[in-house]
């Protein structure tokens, strides 16, 4: 914990886990697209179903994907702002059971070109988020660290390739977790690494026999839709 | 970040290091940056609160209605001179309404230590820079000792209102508050630990207990309490009157009283003020 998250952050209200978690959860959204988002399905869950109104939380998650930060006086007209951005947003309920986190939200997204994403992220309180899926697969990833998730077949040697890269471009590793669906199945590697990873070597995990999607969470700035 | 109170104030004494100093030093290590951008991230803290204030709005309604205005009123009913409470604490309740209301209409404000108390600190610390007329850069440090102090609380107890109830919102606030004043009014490192002490102790227990959920009622009230609070434990400190329990203990002993709240009085808006047949109906109104 900093300083800076004792008296700070600098949000727009009214609540760290409503308001400036759900504008972090858009933004990470956003960035795993890796292109601006043309149309959002958002489902809420629990306290933010209940609660998500009063607290703009609806607001905040459209202004998070359409790459406002928490501070952005613009957050309570992010709707206004969607339409201009060309971005078609829908909100509905969703029941992700009683382990789930109670401010818990799925967004099913589509890019302007076509990428499509499913996450499951929670906002865990003082404006901290957790990713907990993507398309279907678990994850557990704050958005704090430049993040690979990179979904394979559940064969030998997928892990080595893509550690093996990170060592060449002198990548440190941070936090790494495995996920499978069931035995050669379906599985997905998380890793959260403490410098950013290349462009150019994502463009060459995604063309490697086995591999099925490569997503990637930069913490570069990237520039708003609005 | 440290967990205790008395290792920072020892440690200021025997060191002769002034408590801010100290704190900011653990923040450069922390992060890895200079004193400089250290203090410059804080100053931009401070800014921002002095901005939210400046910027309010009492025409502003929250998202359900109920919250806006009280800033605006308690304004006139200071300038017509009429407040039994008198002028500085009169600033300092208005402050705290002001803050609160624009934090509740989705206005920018600073998180100290989160968005349901953040009128308390900007109340007392602006409306004492007005009062005592100090520079800024007093002010700043002032506000690295609040740090400190909520540091503290983060790491020993809880600054969320889901795991510790208000007092660990509020309370903290008016903990932080207290020191940080106490420090403004030239009070040394023993009387800073102990005003934050007596800040908290008189907020123990308090309940999180929102109407329909929402950072409104009876959140913007209470950060009224916890400024007020906390000026008349730094008062209280300064005049040598000392918490009989160690500032420490008063910390752990929240964390306790956190643990033994149900959970429907902690932020989930189910019990307390939010159960009564008038925030039932709120929260009707309110549900998507």
């Amino acid at each position: 914990m900093k300083l800076t998250d004792i008296i700070g952050p600098v949000m727009v209200g009214p609540s760290s886990s409503h308001t400036a978690g759900a504008v972090k959860i858009g933004n990470i959204c956003r960035k795993l697209l890796g292109e601006p988002p043309a149309r959002a399905e958002i489902l809420l869950h629990g306290s933010f179903l209940t609660t998500g109104k009063g607290h703009g939380t609806d607001r905040a998650l459209v202004a998070g994907l359409l790459g406002l930060v928490v501070d952005d006086p613009r957050i309570p007209d992010s709707l206004r702002l969607a339409e201009a951005a060309g971005l078609t947003v829908s909100f509905g309920s969703v029941d992700l059971g009683d382990d789930a986190h109670p401010n818990s939200v799925r967004l099913n997204l589509t890019g302007s070109h076509g990428k499509r994403l499913e996450v499951v992220a929670a906002s865990i309180g003082g404006g901290r988020v957790r990713i907990e899926q993507l398309d279907g697969l678990s994850a557990n990833f704050s958005g704090d660290y430049p993040t690979l998730i990179v979904h394979n077949l559940d064969q030998p040697g997928h892990v080595a390739e893509v550690t093996s890269m990170l060592q060449h471009k002198s990548v440190n590793i941070a936090n790494m977790q495995l996920y499978r669906s069931g035995r050669g199945q379906d599985a997905v590697m998380i890793l959260e690494c403490d410098q950013e990873v290349p462009r150019s070597s994502l463009q060459w995990l995604e063309h490697l026999e086995g591999i099925r999607k490569v997503t990637y969470l930069s913490l570069m700035e990237d520039t708003d839709d609005v | 970040m440290y967990d205790s109170l008395e290792a920072l104030m020892t440690r200021a004494q025997s060191t002769g290091t002034p408590v801010w100093q100290l704190v900011q030093a653990d923040d450069c290590r922390e992060q890895n940056i200079t004193p400089e951008a250290s203090f410059a991230e804080m100053r931009g803290m401070y800014d921002a609160m002095r901005d939210t204030l400046a910027q309010y709005d009492g025409k502003l309604r929250s998202a359900s209605g109920l919250v806006g205005g009280a800033g605006e009123k308690m304004q006139r009913r200071r300038e017509s001179g009429r407040l039994l409470s008198g002028g500085f604490l009169g600033l300092v309740m208005e402050s705290a309404l002001k803050i609160s209301e624009s934090n509740a209409c989705m206005k920018r404000v600073v998180a100290a230590p989160t968005a349901g108390s953040c009128g308390v600190l900007p109340a007392v610390l602006l409306s004492t820079q007005r009062e005592l007329e100090l520079d800024d850069a007093v002010m700043v440090k002032a506000l690295y000792i609040s740090a400190g102090i909520g540091g503290v609380i983060a790491c020993r107890a809880s600054l969320s209102g889901a795991e510790g109830g208000c007092q660990a919102e509020i309370g903290s606030a008016s903990a932080m508050a207290a020191g940080g004043l106490v420090f403004l009014l030239g009070g040394g490192a023993a009387e800073i630990a102990n005003a934050a002490a007596l800040a908290l102790k008189n907020l123990l227990g308090l309940a999180c207990d929102p109407v329909a959920g929402l950072v409104e009622v009876p959140c913007v009230k209470r950060n009224v309490i916890g400024a007020v609070n906390a000026v008349t434990a730094a008062d209280m400190a300064l005049a040598g009157i000392e918490s009989r329990v160690p500032p420490d203990e008063v910390i752990d002993a929240m964390r306790a009283v956190g643990r033994a709240m149900s959970a429907s009085i902690r932020e989930t808006g189910l019990g307390g003020l939010a159960a009564t047949p008038t925030g039932a109906r709120v929260r009707q109104k309110m549900s998507m």
